[in-house]
């Protein structure tokens, strides 16, 4: 799919996007500039893009979008309670490995990203072949919950959207 | 309906800066770097989303005026805030060894941190 006019559409929609956006404004002139940086920027820059993320089922996406969202609420008002309600020594906290199924360099950052954003984990760091997660969870009663919550919750929408 | 639409604004700065001083609090609370790393991370993410959400109310709703560049502030965060919070993680873990010693053992290598090679897995 490399056409020679939108050599990377993807890029090609979110330079548009962005600029609409930064111009704050949804009229003809800021679309018309909007849409002839989104054909120029990736005409110009396209050397610098060896490979193109694909993406196979776009409308996961939206799904994995409300799933997260509402996951950071849930995260938010969980890690406030513990903040204002536990002395912090008492938190029982721990890093826990997750293993990955993921290979796409994208797909295993927007997972990273992700168990940043949710309940009571943050990623520390990934292993030297990319195949495990370390994932450093605030309050873990039950570490096995937390490792099937993200296999299961994202990881395995990560894997239709991405591979 | 002005009215109606004020108070929904109004709701929603008070929702976010309750979220971001729990955040604050967290950080300022918490006892090791890897526990108050969660406080700013998550926190600050919800009580900087509600007020963007008041902000393009205010705008949209009250003084007739689309706005809608506070999108990309929400979106600019989401992409920053775990990144920063993975580089500060793998700092902390490269140069405390108490934290060091209380890490599982990856799957099939050592972790990225204490093992740099090799660096990209497609390139084997």
């Amino acid at each position: 799919m490399r056409s020679r006019v939108l050599p990377h559409p993807i890029l090609s929609v979110v330079v548009a996007v962005v600029w609409v956006a930064l111009a704050n404004d949804l009229s003809a002139a800021s679309l018309v500039f909007g849409i002839v940086l989104g054909i120029g920027v990736p005409l110009f820059t396209a050397c610098y893009w060896p490979e193109r993320p694909i993406v196979k089922r776009p409308l996961v996406m939206l799904e994995y979008a409300a799933v997260v969202a509402w996951d950071i609420v849930v995260s938010n008002i969980e890690v406030a309670r513990l903040i204002l309600f536990r002395r912090g020594s008492t938190l029982r906290s721990l890093f826990v490995t997750v293993p990955l199924e993921l290979t796409t360099p994208e797909a295993v950052t927007v997972l990273t990203g992700t168990i940043t954003m949710t309940p009571g984990t943050v990623s520390a760091d990934l292993s030297a072949d990319g195949r495990s997660v370390l994932v450093h969870c605030l309050d873990a009663g039950d570490p096995d919950a937390v490792v099937r919550q993200i296999k299961t919750r994202y990881e395995r929408r990560l894997k239709e959207i991405f591979e | 309906m002005a009215l109606a639409s004020e108070i929904l604004v109004t709701v929603l700065i008070l929702v976010g800066t309750f979220f971001l001083f729990v955040g604050s609090l967290g950080l300022a609370k918490l006892p090791d770097l890897m526990r108050r790393l969660h406080a700013p991370t998550k926190a600050t993410t919800l009580g900087i989303g509600a007020l963007l959400i008041a902000s393009m109310l205010w705008f949209d709703l009250v003084h007739d005026a689309l706005s809608f560049h506070e999108v990309l502030i929400a979106l600019f965060l989401f992409m920053t805030a775990p990144v920063s919070a993975h580089v500060i993680a793998k700092a902390h873990i490269l140069r405390d060894a108490p934290t060091r010693a209380t890490l599982p053992p990856a799957q099939t290598s050592g972790w990225a941190t204490l093992e740099p090679h090799p660096a990209d897995p497609r390139e084997r």
